[in-house]
Protein backbone atom coordinates (compact mmCIF):
# COMPACT_ATOMS: atom_id res chain seq x y z
CA UNK A 1 0.00 0.00 0.00
CA UNK A 2 1.07 3.58 -0.65
CA UNK A 3 2.08 6.07 1.61
CA UNK A 4 -0.76 8.13 3.44
CA UNK A 5 -1.75 11.67 1.39
CA UNK A 6 -3.82 14.35 2.59
CA UNK A 7 -5.77 17.10 1.20
CA UNK A 8 -6.48 20.76 2.05
CA UNK A 9 -10.60 19.05 3.06
CA UNK A 10 -9.47 16.82 5.58
CA UNK A 11 -9.32 14.14 3.35
CA UNK A 12 -6.87 11.53 3.32
CA UNK A 13 -5.99 8.38 1.21
CA UNK A 14 -3.99 5.21 0.01
CA UNK A 15 -3.90 3.99 -3.04
CA UNK A 16 -3.66 -0.07 -3.81
CA UNK A 17 -2.71 -0.99 -7.32
CA UNK A 18 -5.37 1.51 -9.06
CA UNK A 19 -7.97 1.39 -5.99
CA UNK A 20 -7.83 4.92 -3.76
CA UNK A 21 -9.38 4.58 -0.01
CA UNK A 22 -10.52 7.34 0.96
CA UNK A 23 -11.89 8.70 4.63
CA UNK A 24 -11.77 11.94 7.15
CA UNK A 25 -8.81 13.32 8.96
CA UNK A 26 -9.09 13.11 12.94
CA UNK A 27 -8.25 16.33 12.94
CA UNK A 28 -11.62 16.75 11.00
CA UNK A 29 -13.23 14.25 12.85
CA UNK A 30 -11.86 16.56 16.31
CA UNK A 31 -13.15 19.90 14.89
CA UNK A 32 -16.85 18.64 13.70
CA UNK A 33 -17.71 16.98 16.92
CA UNK A 34 -19.83 13.51 17.61
CA UNK A 35 -20.50 13.08 14.15
CA UNK A 36 -24.19 11.49 13.76
CA UNK A 37 -25.01 10.88 10.30
CA UNK A 38 -23.37 9.99 7.15
CA UNK A 39 -23.96 9.88 3.47
CA UNK A 40 -21.70 8.28 1.13
CA UNK A 41 -21.78 8.16 -2.43
CA UNK A 42 -23.68 5.51 -4.92
CA UNK A 43 -21.29 2.36 -5.85
CA UNK A 44 -20.92 2.71 -9.72
CA UNK A 45 -21.36 6.43 -9.46
CA UNK A 46 -18.14 8.58 -11.06
CA UNK A 47 -16.28 11.58 -8.96
CA UNK A 48 -14.24 14.44 -9.62
CA UNK A 49 -11.54 15.49 -8.00
CA UNK A 50 -12.49 18.03 -5.02
CA UNK A 51 -16.12 17.68 -5.93
CA UNK A 52 -18.16 16.57 -3.14
CA UNK A 53 -18.78 12.77 -2.36
CA UNK A 54 -20.93 12.82 0.92
CA UNK A 55 -21.78 14.56 3.36
CA UNK A 56 -20.78 14.07 7.28
CA UNK A 57 -23.17 15.61 10.07
CA UNK A 58 -22.46 16.41 13.60
CA UNK A 59 -25.10 17.69 16.05
CA UNK A 60 -24.25 20.85 15.16
CA UNK A 61 -23.82 20.97 11.26
CA UNK A 62 -23.49 18.97 8.09
CA UNK A 63 -20.22 19.38 6.26
CA UNK A 64 -19.19 18.07 2.55
CA UNK A 65 -17.31 15.44 2.20
CA UNK A 66 -14.77 15.69 -0.96
CA UNK A 67 -13.38 13.48 -2.69
CA UNK A 68 -9.24 14.54 -3.25
CA UNK A 69 -8.84 12.55 -6.69
CA UNK A 70 -11.27 11.25 -9.50
CA UNK A 71 -12.34 8.05 -10.14
CA UNK A 72 -15.02 5.68 -10.28
CA UNK A 73 -16.54 4.28 -6.91
CA UNK A 74 -16.00 0.76 -6.23
CA UNK A 75 -16.62 0.17 -2.79
CA UNK A 76 -18.79 2.04 0.47
CA UNK A 77 -18.50 1.63 3.85
CA UNK A 78 -21.92 0.73 5.20
CA UNK A 79 -20.61 -0.28 8.78
CA UNK A 80 -20.28 4.09 8.96
CA UNK A 81 -23.75 5.09 7.59
CA UNK A 82 -25.21 2.27 10.10
CA UNK A 83 -23.28 3.36 13.32
CA UNK A 84 -21.74 7.16 12.49
CA UNK A 85 -20.12 7.57 15.70
CA UNK A 86 -17.22 4.98 14.24
CA UNK A 87 -16.44 8.18 12.71
CA UNK A 88 -15.41 9.19 15.52
CA UNK A 89 -13.65 6.13 17.25
CA UNK A 90 -10.75 5.27 14.28
CA UNK A 91 -11.25 8.04 11.43
CA UNK A 92 -7.86 6.79 9.75
CA UNK A 93 -8.45 3.19 9.89
CA UNK A 94 -11.89 0.78 9.81
CA UNK A 95 -13.89 4.15 9.53
CA UNK A 96 -12.86 4.67 5.77
CA UNK A 97 -15.85 6.23 3.30
CA UNK A 98 -15.43 4.95 -0.18
CA UNK A 99 -13.18 3.45 -2.79
CA UNK A 100 -12.33 4.96 -5.87
CA UNK A 101 -10.49 3.14 -9.29
CA UNK A 102 -8.84 5.96 -10.38
CA UNK A 103 -7.99 7.32 -13.28
CA UNK A 104 -5.11 9.39 -13.61
CA UNK A 105 -2.63 8.74 -10.67
CA UNK A 106 -0.75 11.75 -10.97
CA UNK A 107 -3.58 13.20 -9.28
CA UNK A 108 -2.04 11.69 -6.10
CA UNK A 109 1.65 14.25 -6.82
CA UNK A 110 -0.04 17.60 -5.44
CA UNK A 111 -1.26 16.29 -2.20
CA UNK A 112 0.59 16.44 1.17
CA UNK A 113 2.39 13.65 3.29
CA UNK A 114 1.62 13.12 6.62
CA UNK A 115 4.37 16.10 7.41
CA UNK A 116 3.30 18.68 5.52
CA UNK A 117 -0.54 17.98 6.56
CA UNK A 118 0.21 18.03 10.36
CA UNK A 119 1.28 21.58 10.35
CA UNK A 120 -1.31 22.69 8.02
CA UNK A 121 -3.76 21.04 10.23
CA UNK A 122 -1.85 23.14 13.00
CA UNK A 123 -2.04 26.18 11.15
CA UNK A 124 -5.48 25.63 9.79
CA UNK A 125 -6.66 25.40 13.30
CA UNK A 126 -5.40 28.41 14.55
CA UNK B 1 -17.96 45.63 19.15
CA UNK B 2 -15.38 44.20 21.67
CA UNK B 3 -17.06 40.39 22.61
CA UNK B 4 -18.26 39.93 26.20
CA UNK B 5 -17.09 37.40 28.92
CA UNK B 6 -19.18 36.05 31.58
CA UNK B 7 -17.70 35.53 35.16
CA UNK B 8 -16.85 31.61 34.46
CA UNK B 9 -15.19 32.47 31.09
CA UNK B 10 -11.76 31.12 33.04
CA UNK B 11 -13.51 28.87 34.44
CA UNK B 12 -14.60 27.17 30.76
CA UNK B 13 -11.01 28.04 29.47
CA UNK B 14 -9.50 25.41 32.06
CA UNK B 15 -12.19 23.01 31.59
CA UNK B 16 -10.97 23.17 27.91
CA UNK B 17 -13.96 24.46 26.41
CA UNK B 18 -14.39 25.05 22.60
CA UNK B 19 -15.88 28.81 22.14
CA UNK B 20 -18.28 30.16 19.97
CA UNK B 21 -19.89 33.87 20.25
CA UNK B 22 -23.23 33.62 21.27
CA UNK B 23 -25.26 37.01 21.91
CA UNK B 24 -22.61 39.28 22.01
CA UNK B 25 -20.77 36.78 24.61
CA UNK B 26 -17.69 34.22 24.24
CA UNK B 27 -19.69 31.36 25.48
CA UNK B 28 -18.69 27.72 25.53
CA UNK B 29 -20.17 25.26 23.12
CA UNK B 30 -18.85 22.48 24.24
CA UNK B 31 -15.97 20.95 27.16
CA UNK B 32 -13.88 17.94 25.72
CA UNK B 33 -16.26 15.27 26.56
CA UNK B 34 -18.03 16.64 23.59
CA UNK B 35 -22.01 17.17 23.23
CA UNK B 36 -23.41 13.74 23.02
CA UNK B 37 -21.83 12.58 26.33
CA UNK B 38 -22.36 16.38 28.13
CA UNK B 39 -25.92 15.67 26.96
CA UNK B 40 -26.08 12.10 28.44
CA UNK B 41 -24.35 13.16 31.37
CA UNK B 42 -26.94 15.42 32.17
CA UNK B 43 -29.73 12.84 31.90
CA UNK B 44 -28.14 10.60 34.25
CA UNK B 45 -26.49 12.81 36.69
CA UNK B 46 -26.23 16.67 36.77
CA UNK B 47 -25.03 18.95 34.48
CA UNK B 48 -23.89 22.67 35.27
CA UNK B 49 -24.80 25.58 32.87
CA UNK B 50 -23.27 28.65 32.76
CA UNK B 51 -26.13 31.04 31.54
CA UNK B 52 -24.92 34.33 32.80
CA UNK B 53 -25.63 35.78 29.56
CA UNK B 54 -29.29 35.71 29.77
CA UNK B 55 -31.00 39.14 31.15
CA UNK B 56 -31.80 39.21 35.14
CA UNK B 57 -34.21 42.31 35.05
CA UNK B 58 -35.64 42.89 38.81
CA UNK B 59 -38.52 45.34 38.52
CA UNK B 60 -39.46 47.11 41.76
CA UNK B 61 -42.77 47.86 43.05
CA UNK B 62 -46.18 47.11 44.65
CA UNK B 63 -49.78 45.89 43.63
CA UNK B 64 -49.45 49.11 41.02
CA UNK B 65 -46.32 47.29 39.28
CA UNK B 66 -48.66 44.30 39.10
CA UNK B 67 -51.49 45.89 37.88
CA UNK B 68 -49.20 47.94 35.07
CA UNK B 69 -47.37 44.40 34.19
CA UNK B 70 -50.93 42.26 33.43
CA UNK B 71 -51.42 45.22 30.58
CA UNK B 72 -47.90 43.91 29.29
CA UNK B 73 -47.97 39.82 30.25
CA UNK B 74 -51.04 37.47 29.17
CA UNK B 75 -50.84 36.71 33.21
CA UNK B 76 -53.04 36.32 35.97
CA UNK B 77 -50.06 38.00 38.27
CA UNK B 78 -52.66 39.36 41.00
CA UNK B 79 -53.11 35.38 42.24
CA UNK B 80 -50.10 34.53 41.64
CA UNK B 81 -48.16 33.87 44.77
CA UNK B 82 -45.14 35.30 46.08
CA UNK B 83 -42.28 33.13 45.15
CA UNK B 84 -43.86 31.20 41.96
CA UNK B 85 -42.70 31.80 38.30
CA UNK B 86 -44.32 31.84 35.23
CA UNK B 87 -43.31 31.21 31.54
CA UNK B 88 -44.30 34.42 29.24
CA UNK B 89 -44.06 35.90 26.74
CA UNK B 90 -42.84 40.26 25.73
CA UNK B 91 -45.27 41.04 22.01
CA UNK B 92 -46.52 43.69 20.29
CA UNK B 93 -49.53 44.67 19.62
CA UNK B 94 -50.00 41.79 16.80
CA UNK B 95 -49.13 39.31 19.39
CA UNK B 96 -45.99 38.90 17.43
CA UNK B 97 -43.18 37.97 20.02
CA UNK B 98 -40.45 40.23 21.01
CA UNK B 99 -38.86 37.61 23.64
CA UNK B 100 -40.17 34.49 25.85
CA UNK B 101 -39.08 34.89 29.69
CA UNK B 102 -39.60 33.71 32.94
CA UNK B 103 -40.95 35.60 35.16
CA UNK B 104 -41.19 35.20 39.08
CA UNK B 105 -42.95 37.22 42.13
CA UNK B 106 -40.57 38.15 44.54
CA UNK B 107 -41.05 39.98 47.34
CA UNK B 108 -39.51 43.28 46.38
CA UNK B 109 -41.66 43.09 42.93
CA UNK B 110 -40.49 40.69 40.08
CA UNK B 111 -37.97 39.34 38.63
CA UNK B 112 -37.49 38.55 34.59
CA UNK B 113 -34.92 36.22 33.39
CA UNK B 114 -34.79 37.39 29.81
CA UNK B 115 -32.70 35.99 26.51
CA UNK B 116 -29.47 37.63 25.89
CA UNK B 117 -29.88 38.07 22.25
CA UNK B 118 -33.13 40.63 23.64
CA UNK B 119 -32.41 41.43 26.80
CA UNK B 120 -31.25 45.07 25.89
CA UNK B 121 -34.36 45.91 23.79
CA UNK B 122 -36.28 44.32 26.44
CA UNK B 123 -35.13 46.74 29.18
CA UNK B 124 -35.83 49.68 26.48
CA UNK B 125 -39.53 48.31 25.50
CA UNK B 126 -40.57 47.45 29.24
CA UNK B 127 -38.85 51.25 30.14
CA UNK B 128 -41.23 52.85 27.73
CA UNK B 129 -44.08 50.69 28.70
CA UNK B 130 -43.77 51.26 32.57
CA UNK B 131 -42.41 54.70 32.68
CA UNK B 132 -40.18 56.11 35.41
CA UNK B 133 -42.67 55.20 37.91
CA UNK B 134 -40.80 51.50 39.11
CA UNK B 135 -37.11 51.14 39.96
CA UNK B 136 -35.92 48.47 37.31
CA UNK B 137 -32.34 47.31 36.99
CA UNK B 138 -31.41 44.73 34.49
CA UNK B 139 -28.70 43.63 36.78
CA UNK B 140 -25.14 42.64 34.98
CA UNK B 141 -23.69 42.20 38.63
CA UNK B 142 -25.17 38.93 38.96
CA UNK B 143 -24.33 35.52 37.32
CA UNK B 144 -26.80 32.83 36.52
CA UNK B 145 -25.87 29.13 36.95
CA UNK B 146 -28.36 26.63 36.16
CA UNK B 147 -28.02 23.10 37.44
CA UNK B 148 -29.66 20.31 35.51
CA UNK B 149 -30.22 16.26 35.67
CA UNK B 150 -31.38 13.99 38.65
CA UNK B 151 -28.49 14.19 41.16
CA UNK B 152 -28.61 18.09 41.01
CA UNK B 153 -31.17 18.23 43.72
CA UNK B 154 -28.80 15.91 46.04
CA UNK B 155 -25.95 18.20 45.17
CA UNK B 156 -27.27 21.54 44.96
CA UNK B 157 -29.04 20.72 48.12
CA UNK B 158 -25.45 20.02 49.82
CA UNK B 159 -24.09 23.47 49.10
CA UNK B 160 -27.32 25.64 49.72
CA UNK B 161 -29.45 24.00 52.82
CA UNK B 162 -33.81 24.06 51.46
CA UNK B 163 -33.47 23.78 47.93
CA UNK B 164 -34.88 20.77 48.10
CA UNK B 165 -38.26 22.18 49.46
CA UNK B 166 -38.33 24.06 46.25
CA UNK B 167 -41.46 23.13 44.03
CA UNK B 168 -41.19 23.00 40.44
CA UNK B 169 -41.70 26.69 39.28
CA UNK B 170 -40.87 28.03 42.06
CA UNK B 171 -38.04 29.89 43.66
CA UNK B 172 -36.75 32.09 47.21
CA UNK B 173 -33.92 33.51 48.66
CA UNK B 174 -30.89 31.74 50.33
CA UNK B 175 -28.42 32.33 52.15
CA UNK B 176 -25.24 30.57 51.55
CA UNK B 177 -21.40 31.82 52.08
CA UNK B 178 -22.38 35.10 53.50
CA UNK B 179 -24.26 36.24 50.48
CA UNK B 180 -28.09 36.30 48.89
CA UNK B 181 -28.45 33.85 46.56
CA UNK B 182 -32.05 33.33 44.35
CA UNK B 183 -32.82 29.90 43.70
CA UNK B 184 -35.17 28.89 41.36
CA UNK B 185 -36.60 25.00 40.46
CA UNK B 186 -36.68 25.60 36.78
CA UNK B 187 -34.94 24.50 33.51
CA UNK B 188 -34.46 24.16 29.90
CA UNK B 189 -33.77 20.36 29.81
CA UNK B 190 -36.72 18.47 30.62
CA UNK B 191 -35.28 17.49 33.76
CA UNK B 192 -35.41 17.91 37.12
CA UNK B 193 -33.12 21.15 38.24
CA UNK B 194 -32.56 24.77 39.38
CA UNK B 195 -31.07 28.50 38.46
CA UNK B 196 -28.92 30.19 40.54
CA UNK B 197 -28.54 33.88 40.53
CA UNK B 198 -25.39 34.95 42.36
CA UNK B 199 -22.73 37.77 42.49
CA UNK B 200 -20.41 37.58 39.79
CA UNK B 201 -17.72 37.59 42.24
CA UNK B 202 -18.85 34.30 43.93
CA UNK B 203 -19.94 32.69 40.76
CA UNK B 204 -16.69 30.52 39.84
CA UNK B 205 -15.76 29.60 43.39
CA UNK B 206 -19.36 28.52 43.49
CA UNK B 207 -19.69 26.78 40.36
CA UNK B 208 -15.94 24.52 41.76
CA UNK B 209 -17.73 23.38 44.54
CA UNK B 210 -21.00 21.70 42.58
CA UNK B 211 -18.14 20.68 40.07
CA UNK B 212 -16.44 18.73 43.13
CA UNK B 213 -19.71 17.47 44.37
CA UNK B 214 -20.41 15.45 41.00
CA UNK B 215 -21.58 17.71 38.88
CA UNK B 216 -19.66 18.61 35.21
CA UNK B 217 -19.88 21.36 32.94
CA UNK B 218 -22.23 21.87 30.01
CA UNK B 219 -21.86 23.70 26.97
CA UNK B 220 -24.44 25.38 24.89
CA UNK B 221 -24.00 22.30 21.96
CA UNK B 222 -25.80 20.03 24.69
CA UNK B 223 -28.16 22.67 25.74
CA UNK B 224 -29.88 22.83 22.45
CA UNK B 225 -29.88 18.92 22.08
CA UNK B 226 -31.74 19.09 25.29
CA UNK B 227 -33.96 21.34 24.78
CA UNK B 228 -34.84 19.87 21.87
CA UNK B 229 -35.50 16.53 22.89
CA UNK B 230 -37.78 18.32 25.81
CA UNK B 231 -39.59 19.90 23.11
CA UNK B 232 -38.98 23.50 24.27
CA UNK B 233 -38.78 26.93 22.05
CA UNK B 234 -35.86 28.49 21.22
CA UNK B 235 -36.31 32.37 20.48
CA UNK B 236 -34.68 33.29 17.23
CA UNK B 237 -35.68 29.98 16.01
CA UNK B 238 -39.14 28.61 16.90
CA UNK B 239 -39.81 32.09 18.08
CA UNK B 240 -39.42 35.47 16.71
CA UNK B 241 -41.43 38.74 15.97
CA UNK B 242 -43.57 37.16 13.37
CA UNK B 243 -44.79 34.29 15.35
CA UNK B 244 -47.15 34.50 18.21
CA UNK B 245 -48.26 32.54 20.94
CA UNK B 246 -51.08 30.21 19.25
CA UNK B 247 -49.05 29.76 16.39
CA UNK B 248 -46.11 28.52 18.21
CA UNK B 249 -48.37 26.27 20.35
CA UNK B 250 -48.23 27.20 23.44
CA UNK B 251 -51.26 28.94 24.26
CA UNK B 252 -51.37 26.84 27.94
CA UNK B 253 -49.01 29.84 28.97
CA UNK B 254 -51.53 32.78 28.75
CA UNK B 255 -53.66 32.40 32.01
CA UNK B 256 -56.84 31.55 31.33
CA UNK B 257 -58.95 34.54 33.26
CA UNK B 258 -56.85 37.12 30.80
CA UNK B 259 -58.10 35.30 27.73
CA UNK B 260 -61.48 36.52 28.46
CA UNK B 261 -61.06 39.62 29.93
CA UNK B 262 -58.03 40.79 27.36
CA UNK B 263 -56.48 44.08 28.06
CA UNK B 264 -52.64 42.85 27.40
CA UNK B 265 -50.77 43.97 25.06
CA UNK B 266 -51.94 41.44 21.69
CA UNK B 267 -54.63 40.55 23.29
CA UNK B 268 -57.02 41.17 20.56
CA UNK B 269 -54.93 38.84 17.85
CA UNK B 270 -54.06 36.30 20.36
CA UNK B 271 -58.26 36.11 20.98
CA UNK B 272 -59.00 36.15 17.44
CA UNK B 273 -56.29 33.03 16.55
CA UNK B 274 -57.94 30.99 19.73
CA UNK B 275 -61.47 31.27 17.93
CA UNK B 276 -60.39 30.81 14.60
CA UNK B 277 -57.16 29.02 14.83
CA UNK B 278 -53.72 29.64 13.63
CA UNK B 279 -52.63 29.28 9.84
CA UNK B 280 -49.43 27.84 10.81
CA UNK B 281 -48.76 25.87 14.11
CA UNK B 282 -45.65 24.44 15.57
CA UNK B 283 -45.05 20.88 15.98
CA UNK B 284 -42.75 18.31 16.56
CA UNK B 285 -41.29 16.23 13.57
CA UNK B 286 -39.16 13.41 13.26
CA UNK B 287 -37.31 11.88 10.02
CA UNK B 288 -37.37 8.58 9.04
CA UNK B 289 -33.73 6.91 9.23
CA UNK B 290 -31.02 8.85 10.02
CA UNK B 291 -31.25 11.93 8.04
CA UNK B 292 -31.24 15.16 10.02
CA UNK B 293 -33.27 17.91 8.72
CA UNK B 294 -31.61 21.67 10.09
CA UNK B 295 -33.41 24.83 10.48
CA UNK B 296 -34.79 26.34 7.06
CA UNK B 297 -35.12 22.54 6.03
CA UNK B 298 -38.69 23.26 3.57
CA UNK B 299 -41.71 20.88 4.32
CA UNK B 300 -43.85 19.49 1.37
CA UNK B 301 -46.90 17.96 1.37
CA UNK B 302 -47.09 14.55 -1.07
CA UNK B 303 -48.46 17.18 -3.80
CA UNK B 304 -44.98 19.02 -4.02
CA UNK B 305 -46.71 21.81 -2.03
CA UNK B 306 -44.63 23.48 0.57
CA UNK B 307 -46.40 22.89 3.89
CA UNK B 308 -44.03 24.69 6.17
CA UNK B 309 -40.62 24.87 6.93
CA UNK B 310 -38.30 23.42 10.21
CA UNK B 311 -36.72 25.92 13.19
CA UNK B 312 -34.68 23.32 14.65
CA UNK B 313 -33.38 20.05 13.93
CA UNK B 314 -30.56 17.87 15.34
CA UNK B 315 -29.76 14.52 16.60
CA UNK B 316 -31.08 13.45 19.77
CA UNK B 317 -28.46 11.71 21.73
CA UNK B 318 -31.00 10.48 24.32
CA UNK B 319 -34.21 9.75 21.64
CA UNK B 320 -31.06 8.37 19.17
CA UNK B 321 -32.03 9.47 16.22
CA UNK B 322 -32.83 12.83 13.96
CA UNK B 323 -35.56 15.05 15.69
CA UNK B 324 -37.03 18.95 15.11
CA UNK B 325 -39.81 21.29 14.99
CA UNK B 326 -41.18 23.31 12.45
CA UNK B 327 -44.02 25.24 11.20
CA UNK B 328 -46.65 23.60 9.27
CA UNK B 329 -50.10 24.75 7.74
CA UNK B 330 -52.58 23.63 10.18
CA UNK B 331 -54.38 20.57 8.36
CA UNK B 332 -51.08 18.74 8.22
CA UNK B 333 -50.52 19.54 11.90
CA UNK B 334 -51.82 16.32 13.63
CA UNK B 335 -49.82 13.87 15.47
CA UNK B 336 -48.35 10.99 12.33
CA UNK B 337 -49.12 13.39 9.29
CA UNK B 338 -46.76 12.28 6.56
CA UNK B 339 -44.80 14.83 5.75
CA UNK B 340 -41.60 15.19 3.13
CA UNK B 341 -38.36 16.97 3.94
CA UNK B 342 -36.59 18.48 1.36
CA UNK B 343 -32.62 18.04 1.98
CA UNK B 344 -29.72 18.95 -0.55
CA UNK B 345 -32.28 18.69 -2.94
CA UNK B 346 -33.68 15.31 -2.69
CA UNK B 347 -37.34 14.83 -0.39
CA UNK B 348 -37.12 12.72 2.50
CA UNK B 349 -40.22 11.24 4.69
CA UNK B 350 -40.86 12.47 8.04
CA UNK B 351 -43.63 12.01 10.60
CA UNK B 352 -45.47 14.96 12.61
CA UNK B 353 -45.63 13.31 16.39
CA UNK B 354 -46.28 14.90 19.54
CA UNK B 355 -43.92 17.03 22.09
CA UNK B 356 -41.82 16.07 24.35
CA UNK B 357 -39.65 13.98 22.27
CA UNK B 358 -37.78 13.16 25.53
CA UNK B 359 -40.57 12.76 28.51
CA UNK B 360 -39.46 12.68 32.23
CA UNK B 361 -41.67 13.88 35.04
CA UNK B 362 -40.12 17.17 36.50
CA UNK B 363 -40.35 16.64 40.21
CA UNK B 364 -43.04 18.27 41.81
CA UNK B 365 -41.43 18.72 45.66
CA UNK B 366 -41.16 16.84 48.54
CA UNK B 367 -45.04 18.36 49.95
Amino acid sequence: MSEVKFSKEHEWITLEGDVATIGITKHATEMLGDIVFAELPEKGSNVEKDGTAGVVESTKAASDVYTPVSGEVVDTNQTIVDDPSKINEDPEGSAWFFKLKMKDQSEMDSLMNKEEYDKFAKESAN
Amino acid sequence: MEIKKTSLNKLHQDNNAKFVEFAGYEMPIQYSKGIIEEHKFTRSHSGIFDVSHMGQLFIYGDETLTEELEKIFPLDLKNLKQNCSKYSFLMNEDAGIYDDLIITKIKEGYLIILNAACKDKDFEILFNLLGSKFKMNLDNKRSLIAIQGPKSVEILNSIISGVDNLNFMTGNWFDSDNQKLFVTRSGYTGEDGFEISISNEKAEKFVENLIKKGAQLIGLGARDTLRLEAGLCLYGHELDINKTPVEANLRWAISKSRLSSGGFIGSKKIMNQMQDGASQIRVGIKPEGRLIAREKTKIFDDTDTQIGEITSGTFGPSVNGPIAMGYVNKEFSKVDTKILLEVRGKKHPANVCALPFYKKNYVKGVN
